[in-house]
Formats: C-alpha cells, sequence, structure tokens
C-alpha cells in the first residue's frame, strides 16, 4: 500500500524524519537495508554540539564562528546560522523523549571541547553519544507505531517528469524486485567512506546507495572531493578512538614521545599533522594514561574497550597507536534551504545530504547534529508536500528495469573478482585520494576507475541463490561505490587548490577562485 | 587451523590465520574460498550488534571473539534461520513493542541528576545483538515471552525519574513477562556489554510488588486445588 511519506535508511537522520512526518500527520513507511539500531549513528562517539553554556561561557555566535571556521570559506552561512541556532532545541528534544545525556553536578547536561571548538560545547552520553540517540530515536518510532520495514536494499528511485513516485527495492530476505510507492521520499541512507575499504572508521553498510541511485535518478550531488580524515583511528583495525580523547587533554605523540601538533585543531589539519610525521617513518600514538583510570572509566569507557580488544593495548597504562582514516564524507545530494533535492518531492538529510554546514572540514560534534536539525526539517517538509500532492503514477517500468537489471547481474561472467578489485580500490583511494593528493595520481587513478566501470559486466557473482544472497547485495554496493568514487576523483581533479580537507600537494593553498561548490550531475560537472 | 560452520549441513573451512577475530575469518572465507557464506556485519567494533552468533554453543558477537582451532559456528536460537548464519529478528525485536518500552509521558518539572543518570546507564549500552535472548532457555516452553532485552530496556524507562506513567510498562510485562522468567542467569553471562537482564527483572518484580501485582504462577499454585492452611501457608 501507498505511503505518504517514504524514507530510506534507518539511522539517525531517517529516523527522526519519520517521527517528524508522522507528527506532521502524514503515514510514513521506512524502509532499511539492515535494522535501525545497526546504523552507522550507533558508531558516533564523541557528542553532538549545541552551545548550552552548561560547562563555561558559550554562545551561539561562537558555535556558528568555529562552524564556519572549520569550513574553510565553503560553507553556506545561513545553513550555519540555522544549524547552530536549532542545536538548543534539538538537544532539549532528544532530553525530552529520554537521551541519557551524561549529567553535570549540577544535573545539567554536561558538555566537552572537542577539536576546533572554542569552548565546551558537545553533549554527550560517556562516549556512547551515538548509540544512545539511535536506540531512543528507534524507541520513540516504536511509541507512535511508525511502519519500519528491515533488511530491503534501495535499488532506485520511481522518478517520472522531474517527480518521485517511490521506490524499487531488493527484498534481500526473499530476493524479491518490490516496487514502494509513495507521494514523497526522503533519502538517509549515509555516507560513502567505505570506498576507503579498509581505511575507513565506519561500518560495512556506509556504501553511499542511496547518493548513486540519487544520480541515477536525476539529482545533483556536491562536493563529493572533500573526505574527513578522524586523526585517531586503532593502526591495525581502523577502528574509531573519539575525539573527546583529545578534547579531555590526550597527546598525540611520535616514536620520540614528542608532541608534535596542537591536538585540538580542527580534525583536517591534525590528521595531515600525524600523515607527514608518518611519512617520515614515525608512528604515532595516542597518550591518554595521564588522565587517570577514574576519569577514563566514566568517560571514556567504550575508547577503553575497543583499543583493549582490537589493539591488545590498555589505554590506562599502554600508549594507543594510531592512524588518520575516511571518517566522513562532507559530499553529498544537493539541497536547498528546505532539505528538496532538484527532483520534486525528493528529500534528503543526514551524511548522504549535502546541506552546505560542513563545507571543507566538518567540525566534530555537528554531525549527529545536523541528523536532528535537517531530519526534522525534511520530515515536515515531505510530510507538507505529500499533502498537497497525493497522485499516483500507474506505470511499473522503473519496477521493470530493475527487475531485468537484478536478472543481468546475475548473469555477468564474473571473471573478475569484485572482492579483489575492492579492496585494491581502497588501497588506492587511501594512498592516492587521501589526505594529500596529486594531480597525475588523482588522474591514474581515474582512468583506473573508469576502466573499472567498463568492466562491471565481467565481475558479478558466484552465489546465485535468491535468499539472503549478501553477495550479490555486496557487488551492488559495490558498484554504487565505483560511480560515487568517479565523481570524488572528478572533483579532487578540478580543484586546483587546497581547502579543509581537500589537500592538494601540488596546489598547497587556498585559491579565491575556487571558493565555491562543485556540482555534479549524471553528465559531468554542472558547476 | 579448521573452524566448523553450521550451514544447511555442516561444512568446515581450512584457514591460514592466527590471533584474527571470527568475523575477519567468516569475511576472508566469503571473499576468497566461498562467496556463498552468508552472515551478517556491521560497525566492525562491537556496538551494532549485528555479527551475533554462536561459537561452542556460546553466544558471542563475532567482531570480537577470537577464533581457536576446531571452533564450530552456529547462528543464534531461538529465531527464525534465514541462511546460514542469519536469522530473522523482527519477531525478537517486536517485544520491545508489545512491552512498550519508551518513555510515556515526560515530568518536565523533574530534572534527571548525575545519580540518576547512572541508574540507567549500563541498561542504556545494550545493542539489540539478541545474546541474551538466543541463551534464554525460557522460549523452550513460552514463545511469547517479552524476553531480556525488552525488560531490560523497560527498566531503563521505568527507572528513569522523568517518566511519569511507568505504570503502564509495569502492566504489560506480568503476563509473559517478569514472572515467566527462571533467573538462570544465562543472559548475563552472554551479554558483551555487561548488562544483567536477570538483575533488571528482578529491581522490575520489587517494583511490581511495590505496585501491588504478584506472581500469578505463585498465586496458580495456592489456588491450584491444594488448598491452603489458615496461615497461608500450602497445606500439601
Amino acid at each position: 500500500m501507498k505511503s505518504d511519506v517514504l524514507i530510506i535508511g534507518a539511522g539517525g537522520a531517517g529516523l527522526v524524519a519519520a517521527i517528524s512526518a508522522h507528527e506532521s500527520g502524514a503515514k510514513v513507511r521506512v524502509i532499511t537495508k539492515e535494522y535501525p539500531t545497526r546504523s552507522q549513528t550507533s558508531m558516533a562517539q564523541g557528542g553532538i554540539n549545541a552551545a548550552l553554556s552548561n560547562a563555561g561561557e558559550d554562545s551561539i555566535e561562537a558555535h556558528i564562528k568555529n562552524t564556519l571556521k572549520s569550513a574553510h570559506g565553503i560553507a553556506n552561512e545561513e545553513a550555519v546560522n540555522f544549524l547552530c541556532q536549532s542545536a538548543p532545541k534539538a538537544i532539549e528534544w532528544l532530553d525530552s523523549i529520554g537521551v541519557c545525556f551524561s549529567r553535570t553536578k549540577e544535573s545539567k547536561i554536561a558538555q566537552r571541547k572537542l577539536g576546533g571548538a572554542s569552548a565546551a560545547c558537545a553533549c554527550y552520553a560517556q562516549d556512547y553519544t551515538g548509540l544512545k540517540i539511535l536506540h531512543t530515536l528507534y524507541d520513540k518510532c516504536l511509541s507512535l507505531g511508525i511502519e519500519i520495514l528491515n533488511e530491503k536494499y534501495l535499488l532506485d528511485y520511481i522518478v517520472e517528469d522531474d517527480r518521485v513516485y517511490g521506490a524499487i527495492v531488493l527484498d534481500i530476505r526473499t530476493g524479491e524486485v518490490q516496487r514502494y510507492e509513495s507521494s514523497s521520499l526522503i533519502i538517509a541512507t549515509g555516507g560513502y567512506s567505505r570506498i576507503y575499504d579498509k581505511y575507513s572508521t565506519n561500518s560495512n553498510s556506509t556504501t553511499g546507495d542511496g547518493l548513486a541511485a540519487a544520480i541515477r535518478g536525476g539529482a545533483r550531488v556536491s562536493d563529493m572531493e572533500f573526505i574527513q580524515f578522524h586523526p585517531t583511528a586503532l593502526k591495525n583495525s581502523s577502528v574509531l578512538i573519539s575525539e573527546s580523547a583529545r578534547g579531555a587533554g590526550g597527546f598525540l605523540l611520535n616514536s620520540k614521545g614528542e608532541r608534535f601538533v596542537n591536538e585540538l585543531l580542527p580534525r583536517d589539519e591534525v590528521a595531515r599533522a600525524i600523515n607527514d610525521e608518518i611519512l617520515r617513518s614515525e608512528d604515532i600514538f595516542l597518550d591518554i594514561r595521564h588522565l587517570g583510570e577514574e576519569f577514563i572509566n566514566e568517560e571514556l569507557p567504550q575508547e577503553r574497550k575497543l583499543a583493549k580488544l582490537y589493539e591488545n593495548v590498555d589505554p590506562v597504562y599502554d600508549l594507543i597507536p594510531i592512524k588518520p582514516v575516511a571518517h566522513y564524507t562532507m559530499g553529498g545530494i544537493e539541497v536547498d534551504k528546505n532539505s528538496s533535492t532538484r527532483i520534486k518531492g525528493l528529500y534528503a538529510a543526514g551524511e548522504c545530504a549535502n546541506h552546505r554546514v560542513h563545507g571543507a572540514n566538518r567540525l566534530g560534534g555537528n554531525s549527529l547534529l545536523e541528523l536532528v536539525v535537517f531530519g526534522k526539517q525534511a520530515g515536515v517538509n515531505a510530510a507538507l508536500y505529500a499533502k498537497n500532492f497525493d497522485k499516483s503514477l500507474d506505470d511499473a517500468t522503473q519496477l521493470s528495469i530493475d527487475k531485468n537489471f537484478i536478472s543481468k547481474v546475475r548473469a555477468f561472467s564474473n571473471e573478475i573478482d569484485f572482492y579483489k578489485i575492492r579492496e585494491e580500490l581502497g588501497d588506492m583511494f587511501y594512498t592516492k585520494v587521501g589526505i594529500s593528493r596529486k594531480k597525475e595520481s588523482l588522474e591514474s587513478s581515474l582512468i583506473h576507475v573508469k576502466d573499472l566501470l567498463s568492466k562491471v559486466h565481467l565481475m558479478g557473482v558466484s552465489d546465485k541463490s535468491k535468499i539472503y544472497n549478501t553477495n550479490l547485495i555486496e557487488f551492488l554496493e559495490f558498484k554504487n561505490m565505483l560511480e560515487i568514487s568517479r565523481l570524488v576523483l572528478k572533483g579532487a581533479i578540478a580543484r586546483n587548490e587546497s581547502r579543509g580537507s581537500h589537500f592538494r600537494e601540488d596546489y598547497p593553498n587556498e585559491d579565491e577562485k575556487f571558493k565555491m561548490h562543485t556540482i555534479v550531475d549524471k553528465d559531468g560537472v554542472v558547476s | 587451523m579448521k573452524i566448523k560452520i553450521q550451514r544447511e549441513s555442516i561444512v568446515e573451512y581450512e584457514v591460514d590465520i592466527q590471533d584474527s577475530t571470527l568475523l575477519n575469518i567468516l569475511q576472508m572465507i566469503k571473499i576468497t574460498q566461498d562467496a556463498t557464506l552468508t552472515y551478517s556485519s556491521g560497525c566492525k567494533s562491537s556496538v551494532c550488534g549485528s555479527c551475533s552468533m554462536r561459537v561452542n554453543g556460546r553466544e558471542i558477537l563475532a567482531c570480537v571473539y577470537k577464533v581457536q582451532d576446531g571452533d564450530f559456528i552456529q547462528p543464534l536460537k531461538n529465531v527464525p534461520i534465514i541462511r546460514d548464519l542469519v536469522v530473522d529478528m523482527d519477531k525478537a525485536l517486536s517485544f520491545n513493542e508489545k512491552a512498550k518500552a519508551w518513555l510515556h509521558t515526560l515530568n518536565p518539572s523533574i530534572t534527571l541528576s548525575k545519580e540518576n543518570e547512572k541508574i540507567n546507564e549500563i541498561q542504556s549500552n545494550c545493542i539489540l545483538c539478541g545474546a541474551c535472548y538466543s541463551a534464554c532457555p525460557v522460549y523452550a516452553v513460552n514463545e511469547e515471552f517479552i524476553g531480556p532485552f525488552s525488560l531490560t530496556r523497560v527498566w531503563r524507562y521505568v527507572s528513569d525519574v522523568r517518566e511519569q506513567n511507568a505504570n503502564e510498562k509495569i502492566e504489560v510485562i506480568q503476563t509473559s513477562g517478569i514472572w515467566d522468567c527462571t533467573l538462570c542467569n544465562e543472559c548475563t553471562l552472554v551479554c558483551p556489554q555487561d548488562i544483567s537482564s536477570k538483575a533488571d527483572i528482578e529491581k522490575l518484580r520489587s517494583k511490581s510488588a511495590i505496585l501491588g501485582y504478584s506472581d500469578p504462577n505463585f498465586a496458580a499454585s495456592f489456588g491450584g486445588g491444594f488448598g491452603t492452611s489458615i496461615d497461608g501457608s500450602p497445606s500439601f
């Protein structure tokens, strides 16, 4: 049955959108390729920014200023104002639905300092901030009776004359291709850091499916070349160690035991400083021993657990070996100030969208914030749109296109092992399209990616089962990642300057003439 | 090193790797030996709950467990198997809804103190991996049991001092809920987040008793034809 609003993705942005669309009176259906609580949001650790002044003086103006500074001139000031102005209300709302934020002795929501912030701005729940927000949102959705369908993989949006009518999905459990009609649709499918394969802090699922489908459906994406590297992932496993460890006074040390950078600079600068040390053959460590066992257990329990589990070190007594890896993708689907794409009825929120609030480098603590603020906005507007536009499309063209596509993919020759290519692509992106880039390596990478795109039909699947075929799903994800890789490279090649997370060895300075957004549609670079 | 995996039949795989998590080994088998091997995974860092399964009968997260030679890998119990190590969690998760495990009505005049927040800090670390649900022996006799993770979640909200209407939740867990638990503690032993659903269930029993509820099984054994003596002790 048709829904008013269809939401693809059930992480933080998707669930906030679902709640607000429901509360705006719409009949809402949420579809996820996993289960809601397995989403990437569960992995957010450090905090969510709002100028509450609960831990010393702070102001919304300072939050705006820090966000803009970190963004290096290409954030939209109006959007940043809206984000930061909305932040205190966003926290109040999360608190009201039961998110158990850590508290101060005065019974206020506790706040801590993250990199690039001028004050302790990040509200947190130990270092499980994302987990606790996500689970509480999920519980809230259940309380409202919102329909959530698990384990259905997005194939395409149904778009006719630049208007959306729903989506085509592959039911992972049955292998059936299905059509879900809706008056409006919100994309909340997360980022694309997984193109860096093992060099990413992200979940295996962060493959940019919603974004790749948006391009195919005629929407535009922008600023794809801006990818944030988190300074402190565990050296062997790329598991994230939260910035709050540095916020609390943790040091970064090289093999000689020397500090080499101000640990609380924005992430792009810290990641680059670490990368420079690594290129000088230094091993890099995070040192939080001086914070003491009591503090670590109280404020950073997950970090201690993860360091023990995945690096065999106890941060109370040992240095933590780290390296910077891909963590957050600033680029995303182009949306206007109503979270609407250029396709009528198609909205986007969360990491998959580009609301132009992060610019060239996101401020830590602003991603959980964006999913609440813009998730809500997308939900309200998609509900309103559905109220005013309630027409169906009596046409199963897209369904048959996708059915044929899946049959074709099953019959692909599978001469080339895509798993091997996926790993090689990740290695190539980390070394050539990573923290430091230059023209020749970007161009050779693009040639390689184009070559791979032309050989997709030579890849494929060896598992022919209809039931829960993860070989097939991973191949479809890989295909999306390849398409996205091409866009990242085109953006990185065109931007002959260094700005925020995009650092070009051959153009090491910011250049006024590139103070603009890179906008791409399926036919190439638009501007 | 050899491991066995319960698929439609038991399949043995040989892998040349030491000191590795089970998830890494499953990924390696899928990528290099057998692309049809099916399991779920997500964060690889023990916070999303996707890769919950059993090793030698005991529930673990594959991204945490370090594999030993001869290990036997199976899917979770008490849930329908979809394929290989992937199970359908929909019904298990539906007990959260049945138990109304959410904040019903916030009392805006109560502020949460640091001490208040600590009351359910551990319970709100739950990742819904389903390990406790799989380990729970009650499902052998009652498929409708509002299981360990849902009851922990109820306690998480009941113990929130800002909740004005805890009674609704207490009421729904009286049937196929807290009194059906055998307090065997299996759930506690397998929880990767060190949560004790058994302890939470005991707290919910105390809370229920304060609100005037009692163990219906106990009452039934009183009224079940044995009769009682004047002082209330069983007369059999």
